[in-house]
C-alpha cells in the first residue's frame, strides 16, 4: 500500500477584515442601561473580541463576520433594540455562479484547511443549473473501503496524465517497447494560472500569485499550468511543476523550456499536429496537452483529436462551467444561457470516447467553473480525468470578486502586496480542504480510486433521470 | 395479509392536554414590529382591541413591549380591530421585521420556522399571515400540491398557486371555504392511527396515534432535557421517540414503551438490557444528514456524562463507522436482525437506510431479513452537523425514494407487509401527508421538532460549546436555558397542531384515515406538470 497521501495545512488568517453574511445591529439611544446586557452572555464571545478589537489589541476580529447568527441576543435585550441584519457586501460578493456562499466558504477552507461541517440539514434549492442538477450516489452496505475514510484502508486520489497503449505488447514474458510516458498528480487537481492574466491589479499581482501556485504544485505533487511567456526566471527549484502553455505558432518553439518539462500545453489549432510533431521531434518524452476551448462541438473535435494520437486533451469552459469558453487568453467572460454546462458537454466527450472504445488511451482535464470541491467529484463522474482550478486560487487569496481590477481600481486586498509564504499557505489549505471532500464522497460512494470515479454515472444521479423515471409517469399526465 | 386500523382494535385514549407554552426568549422573532413612541397615554384600547394578544396591559405607569411576533401585519388594516389607525395619540407604529427577514434558507424559509414555532405554543396552525405548508426549495415538496375535493385545476379554487398554503389554511375558518368539499365526513371521525406491525409474526401491531414519530437524536448531539421532551411527547401522543446512537439514559426508562433504541454502526451504548426494554429496535446503517459517512460527534461534546454512557474517554471524537462491520451482505443484514430478534422476542425490527439509488433493492432486502419497518431518510434532512459536501450531495432526496420503493414494493407483492416510513426534509404537516401519498406509510421528524424548541438554524451545532440555544448541547451551563416542562409542552402542541392539519387535509381530499392516503398520486399535483394558470414561481 502507498503512504497515504495527506497535504500539511497551517492556520492562514485573513489579512484584510473579511465579509460576514450576518451582523447585529443595535439602536443605542434607546438603551435602558439595565446592566443585564445580554452581549455579555454571547456564548462565543463575540462582543469581548469587539472591545478587544476597538481597542487595537486584535487585528481585524469583528462580529460582524465572526457572528454565527443564533439570534441570543436579539431576543434576550430587554429593550429589544437589537436586530439581525444580512451584510449588504456579503451580498455583493461574486456573482451568481459564485456566490457569496461560495466564497465564504472559500474562504473559510483557504484559512483553515478543513471541510467545511454545519448543522441542521440541507438549506439549498432542491435542484438548480449545472452541477446542482446532480447528485452523487451511496453505497448501503456491500463496499469495499470498510474503514470509511479514517480507517486502515486507503483511498487513493491518484491520476496518470498522458497517452496510455490500448495494450501492450509482450515476448518471452517481457513488455516490449517503453513504457509510457505518464506523469501523475496525487490530487486530480491541476493549477491553472492562467486566470492570473485577467485583470489589472491581479496582473500586477500575478508574478507573486504565479510563483505561489508553482510552488503549492509542489508541495502538493501536482502540477501548474503556466502560459509560456510568463514563465521567467523566477522559480526555483519547484520549476520541474510547471507545465508551460506554448505560445501561438510553431516558429519559435524555445527548445530549453520544451526540455526542461515534463508536460507542456498547446493551444487547439488545425495545425495542432505538426506543432506536436515538432515538440515530440525536440524532446520526446514530454507529454503533450492540447487545450481546448470548449464550443458547440467539442465532443466532435476532442474525438477528433484522440483519434489522431492525442494524448492529453484540456477541454476549458467559461468561468461558469458552460460553453464558449477562452478564446485566447483567460476572459472574464460568460456565456448566454442557452449554452450548455460542463455537466453535459463533458457527459457527451466522455461517452463519444467510450463509443469509440479510445476513452482509456486519452486524458481528459476539464478547468473553467469548477468553483467548490464537489464541482471536481462531478465533473470527474461526468467523464473527465482530473480538473484544473483557477478563480478558487485568487478566491483564496480574499478575492472577492468585485472585479474593480478590470477598471484600474486598486485592489481590496491587495493582491499585489501578498506574501508569498502566505498566499502558499491559503492555496494549500484550500487544496487539502478540497482533498479531504473528495475522500468524504468517495468514501460514501465506496470507491477506492479516483481513476475509476472517471465517467462512474452509475454513481450519481441526475435530476432530469430522476424526474423523468420517477415524477413525470405520476404527475405529467394528469387525469383532468 | 392487510391491515387495517378498522381492524385493530384500539381503545380511544385521552388527548394530551393543549397549553400555551410561550416562547422562552423576551423577544420572539415575528414577521412585523410593532413600535410604542412616547406619545402613548396608556389609554387601553390596543389591549381592547388585539384579539391576537399583542398588547399586554399596563403595568402601573408602564406598558409593555409589544409581543409583536403575534401580529399578523398589514392584513390587519381589513379588519375592525388595527390598533395603529384605532390608536387615538398615533403612538404605534408597524413595520416589518429586519432580522426576521435573515432568518431560514431556502428549505426552510423564515415563514416556515414562524410558524412551527406559533404551532408549538399554541398547538394549533397559525393564521393567514404565515406560510406553514411549503418551503421556497423549487421542488420536491415545494412544488407539489392536493388535489382537494371541490376544485378544479386552474379554477378559483385551485390548489395551483404559491399562496396554497395560506388560502388553504384558512379552510374551516372563513365563509367562501366552508362550504367547499362535498362529503359528510365528520373530523371526529377520521383516523391519524398507524400501524407499524404489518407482518402477522405474533409480535404486537403496535398503533400509533399520529403517522410520525420522533427521530433518533442521540446523548451527546441533544441534551438530556431534550430527549426527555421528545420522549415525554411521544409517551402523550402514543408514538416514539429514539435514543439515537449514543446509548439509553436512564430517565428515559420511565418512558420505555414510547422509546426506540437505535442500534448504529458504533454501538454506543447498545446493551442487552437497552435492547429487551424496547418495543421497537432501529438499525440504523446510514442517515440522511451524511448518507455513507457514518457518524462522528466532536471531541468537545464528549463531556464526562456522555463518555460514560458510551463507554469511551471523556474529551475525545467518537467516530461511527460506516457501515456495519458485521454486515458485507443481505445475509449479515438477516443474521443481525436474527440475532436482535432472539434478544427482545416481543420488538419490532425497523431499519433505517439512507437514499441511494438502489434504495428500491434495498427496501426488498430489509425485508426478506425480517424488517417490520424501512425507514428511509433522505438525503437533505437530518440533525447533526455534517460536512456540508454531504448534506448537499450525497443520495436522493426523499420526494423520489418514496415512489421508488413504494413502486417496487407494490410489484414484490409484498407492499401491504412492511412499514415504510419516511424522512429526511419533512417540515410541516402538508409535508408529511405528500409523503404518505407518494407511497409512505407514516414519516420521522427530526428538524422541526428542534425548531419546536427554539432551533434558529444557526447550524452551529458542532462548533464550541454547542448549541446556543440549549437544545443540542450537553454543556451544564446551555442545557438549562431550555426547561424540560416547556419543551414538552412545545412538542406535545406541534404535534396536535399537526395532526388537526392532517385531518383537515383529509377531510379535504374526502379520506377517512391516513391509511387511505397511503400511495395516492393521483390526489396530488407537480406544478411543474400542471397547468400553470397563474402560477407563480417559488423557487428560491
Amino acid at each position: 500500500m502507498p503512504e497515504r497521501y495527506q497535504i500539511e495545512t497551517e492556520s492562514a488568517p485573513p489579512r484584510f477584515r473579511p465579509v460576514g453574511r450576518l451582523g447585529i445591529v443595535d439602536w443605542r439611544e434607546d438603551c435602558a442601561g439595565c446592566h443585564n446586557c445580554v452581549k455579555r452572555s454571547c456564548i462565543y464571545d463575540l462582543y469581548r473580541n469587539e472591545n478587544a478589537y476597538l481597542q487595537g489589541t486584535r487585528g481585524f476580529l469583528d462580529y460582524v463576520y465572526q457572528c454565527k447568527g443564533c439570534l441570543s441576543c436579539v431576543q434576550n435585550c430587554t429593550k429589544a433594540l437589537l436586530t439581525r441584519i444580512v451584510n449588504p457586501d456579503y451580498e455583493r460578493l461574486g456573482d451568481e455562479y459564485y456566490t457569496p456562499a461560495i466564497i465564504l466558504v472559500t474562504w473559510f477552507q483557504a484559512e483553515t484547511g478543513r471541510i467545511p461541517v454545519s448543522g441542521t440539514g440541507y438549506g439549498g434549492p432542491f435542484a438548480g443549473r449545472g452541477f446542482d442538477a446532480m447528485w452523487t450516489d451511496m453505497s448501503e452496505i456491500v463496499r469495499p473501503t470498510r474503514d470509511g475514510i479514517h480507517g486502515r484502508e486507503y483511498i487513493s486520489t491518484l491520476v496518470d496524465i498522458g497517452r496510455k497503449p490500448p495494450f501492450l505488447r509482450f515476448n518471452d514474458g517481457q513488455v516490449v517497447g517503453p513504457a509510457p510516458a505518464l506523469i501523475q498528480s496525487p490530487l486530480p487537481i491541476l493549477l491553472d494560472c492562467c486566470v492570473f492574466q485577467s485583470g489589472l491589479s491581479a496582473k500586477r499581482a500575478s508574478p507573486r500569485l504565479r510563483a505561489a501556485a508553482v510552488e503549492v504544485a509542489d508541495r502538493t505533487g501536482t502540477w501548474a499550468v503556466v502560459p509560456e511567456e510568463e514563465i521567467g526566471e523566477a522559480f526555483g527549484p519547484e520549476r520541474h511543476r510547471v507545465v508551460p502553455l506554448l505560445s501561438e505558432g510553431d516558429e519559435g518553439l524555445n527548445e530549453s523550456l520544451i526540455r526542461a518539462s515534463r508536460m507542456v500545453e498547446v493551444r487547439d489549432s488545425a495545425r495542432v499536429f505538426e506543432t506536436i510533431a515538432k515538440i515530440k521531434s525536440l524532446h520526446r518524452d514530454v507529454i503533450v496537452a492540447i487545450r481546448v476551448a470548449v464550443e458547440t462541438g467539442c465532443a466532435d473535435r476532442v474525438s477528433e483529436l484522440a483519434k489522431q494520437g492525442a494524448e492529453v486533451v484540456h477541454v476549458v469552459f467559461d468561468p461558469h462551467g458552460r460553453e464558449q469558453g477562452e478564446v485566447s487568453g483567460f476572459k472574464f467572460q460568460v456565456s448566454g444561457s442557452d449554452a450548455r454546462h460542463a455537466r453535459t458537454v463533458l457527459r457527451e466527450i466522455h461517452g463519444r470516447l467510450v463509443e469509440q472504445a479510445i476513452r482509456d488511451e486519452v486524458t481528459l482535464i476539464a478547468s473553467g467553473g469548477i468553483a467548490v470541491a464537489e464541482h471536481m467529484a462531478k465533473a470527474i463522474i461526468c467523464g473527465a480525468d482530473l480538473v484544473a482550478i483557477d478563480l478558487p486560487m485568487i478566491i483564496a487569496l480574499e478575492c472577492r470578486l468585485c472585479r474593480g481590477c478590470e477598471r484600474g481600481q486598486p485592489c481590496p486586498v491587495e493582491l499585489q502586496n501578498i506574501e508569498h509564504d502566505y498566499a502558499v499557505r491559503r492555496m494549500t489549505n484550500l487544496l487539502a480542504a478540497w482533498h479531504l471532500q473528495l475522500l468524504e464522497v468517495m468514501g460514501a460512494m465506496g470507491m477506492r480510486e479516483v481513476r475509476r470515479l472517471r465517467g462512474e454515472t452509475g454513481r450519481a444521479m441526475f435530476h432530469d433521470d430522476l424526474e423523468r423515471e420517477i415524477f413525470a409517469p405520476l404527475f405529467a399526465n394528469p387525469e383532468t | 395479509m392487510s391491515l387495517s386500523v378498522e381492524t385493530i382494535e384500539t381503545t380511544h385514549r385521552a388527548r394530551p392536554e393543549i397549553r400555551p407554552a410561550p416562547p422562552r426568549y423576551r423577544n420572539e422573532i415575528g414577521k412585523f414590529r410593532v413600535y410604542r413612541t412616547a406619545a402613548c397615554q396608556r389609554c387601553g384600547l390596543c389591549v381592547k382591541l388585539c384579539p391576537h394578544g399583542v398588547h399586554g396591559p399596563a403595568r402601573g405607569s408602564k406598558m409593555p413591549l409589544p409581543r409583536d411576533y403575534r401580529c399578523i401585519g398589514f392584513a390587519c388594516r381589513e379588519t375592525d380591530h388595527y390598533c395603529i389607525e384605532a390608536c387615538p395619540n398615533s403612538a404605534l407604529q408597524l413595520a416589518t421585521n429586519p432580522a426576521f427577514e435573515t432568518l431560514g434558507d431556502c428549505r426552510w424559509p423564515a415563514d416556515l420556522l414562524a410558524s412551527t414555532w406559533w404551532e408549538a405554543e399554541t398547538g394549533h396552525m397559525p393564521g393567514p399571515h404565515l406560510e406553514s405548508a411549503i418551503g421556497a426549495s423549487g421542488g420536491g415538496f415545494d412544488r407539489l400540491r392536493f388535489r382537494f375535493l371541490g376544485n378544479a385545476v386552474g379554477g378559483p379554487d385551485s390548489p395551483v398557486g404559491p399562496s396554497l398554503g395560506m388560502s388553504d389554511r384558512q379552510v374551516g375558518h372563513t365563509e367562501r371555504d366552508k362550504s367547499v368539499p362535498p362529503t359528510d365526513l365528520s373530523r371526529d371521525k377520521i383516523s391519524t392511527q398507524l400501524i407499524l406491525n404489518r407482518r402477522n409474526d405474533g409480535r404486537s401491531p403496535t398503533v400509533i396515534d399520529v403517522p410520525f414519530y420522533g427521530g433518533g437524536m442521540s446523548f451527546g448531539s441533544v441534551s438530556i432535557h431534550t430527549m426527555l421532551a421528545k420522549a415525554r411527547a411521544g409517551a402523550a401522543w402514543n408514538t416514539f421517540t429514539c435514543t439515537g446512537e449514543g446509548g439509553y439514559p436512564d430517565p428515559l426508562i420511565p418512558y420505555a414503551d414510547h422509546v426506540i433504541t437505535q442500534v448504529a454502526t458504533g454501538l454506543f451504548g447498545v446493551r442487552e438490557e437497552t435492547i429487551q426494554r424496547t418495543p421497537i429496535i432501529e438499525f440504523k446503517y446510514a442517515q440522511g444528514a451524511k448518507p455513507g459517512l457514518g457518524g462522528h460527534l466532536l471531541g468537545d461534546k464528549v463531556t464526562p456524562s456522555v463518555a460514560a454512557m458510551r463507554e469511551a474517554v471523556v474529551g475525545y471524537p467518537l467516530f461511527s463507522p460506516f457501515p456495519f462491520h458485521s454486515v458485507y451482505s443481505v445475509e449479515d443484514h438477516k443474521k443481525h436482525l436474527d440475532w436482535i430478534a432472539q434478544v427482545n422476542p416481543r420488538a419490532l425490527l425497523s431499519v433505517k437506510v439512507s437514499t441511494p439509488t438502489d434504495v428500491d433493492m434495498v427496501a426488498v432486502g430489509s425485508y426478506y431479513a425480517g424488517a417490520h419497518i424501512i425507514h428511509l431518510d433522505g438525503s437533505y434532512g437530518g440533525t447533526g452537523a455534517a460536512p456540508d459536501i454531504a448534506k448537499k450531495n450525497i443520495a436522493m432526496p426523499i420526494e423520489y425514494a418514496i415512489p421508488r420503493v413504494h413502486q417496487f414494493l407494490v410489484a414484490e407483492g409484498i407492499r401491504d407487509e412492511i412499514t415504510v416510513i419516511a424522512s429526511g426534509g419533512l417540515r410541516t404537516a402538508d409535508d408529511v401527508a405528500k409523503a404518505i401519498a407518494l407511497g409512505a406509510d407514516g414519516a420521522v421528524i427530526g428538524t422541526s421538532e428542534m425548531v419546536a424548541l427554539g432551533c434558529v438554524r444557526c447550524g452551529n451545532c458542532e462548533s464550541g460549546r454547542g448549541c446556543a440555544r440549549g437544545v443540542a448541547t450537553t454543556d451544564a451551563g446551555l442545557v438549562d436555558l431550555m426547561p424540560l416542562e416547556w419543551a414538552t409542552q412545545r412538542l406535545v402542541n406541534m404535534y396536535n397542531a399537526w395532526r388537526e392539519r392532517l385531518v383537515e387535509i383529509l377531510w379535504r381530499l374526502g379520506l377517512r384515515s391516513v391509511a387511505e392516503l397511503r400511495g395516492r398520486t393521483d390526489l396530488l399535483l407537480h406544478l411543474d406538470y400542471a397547468v400553470r394558470n397563474g402560477v407563480q414561481s417559488t423557487e428560491c
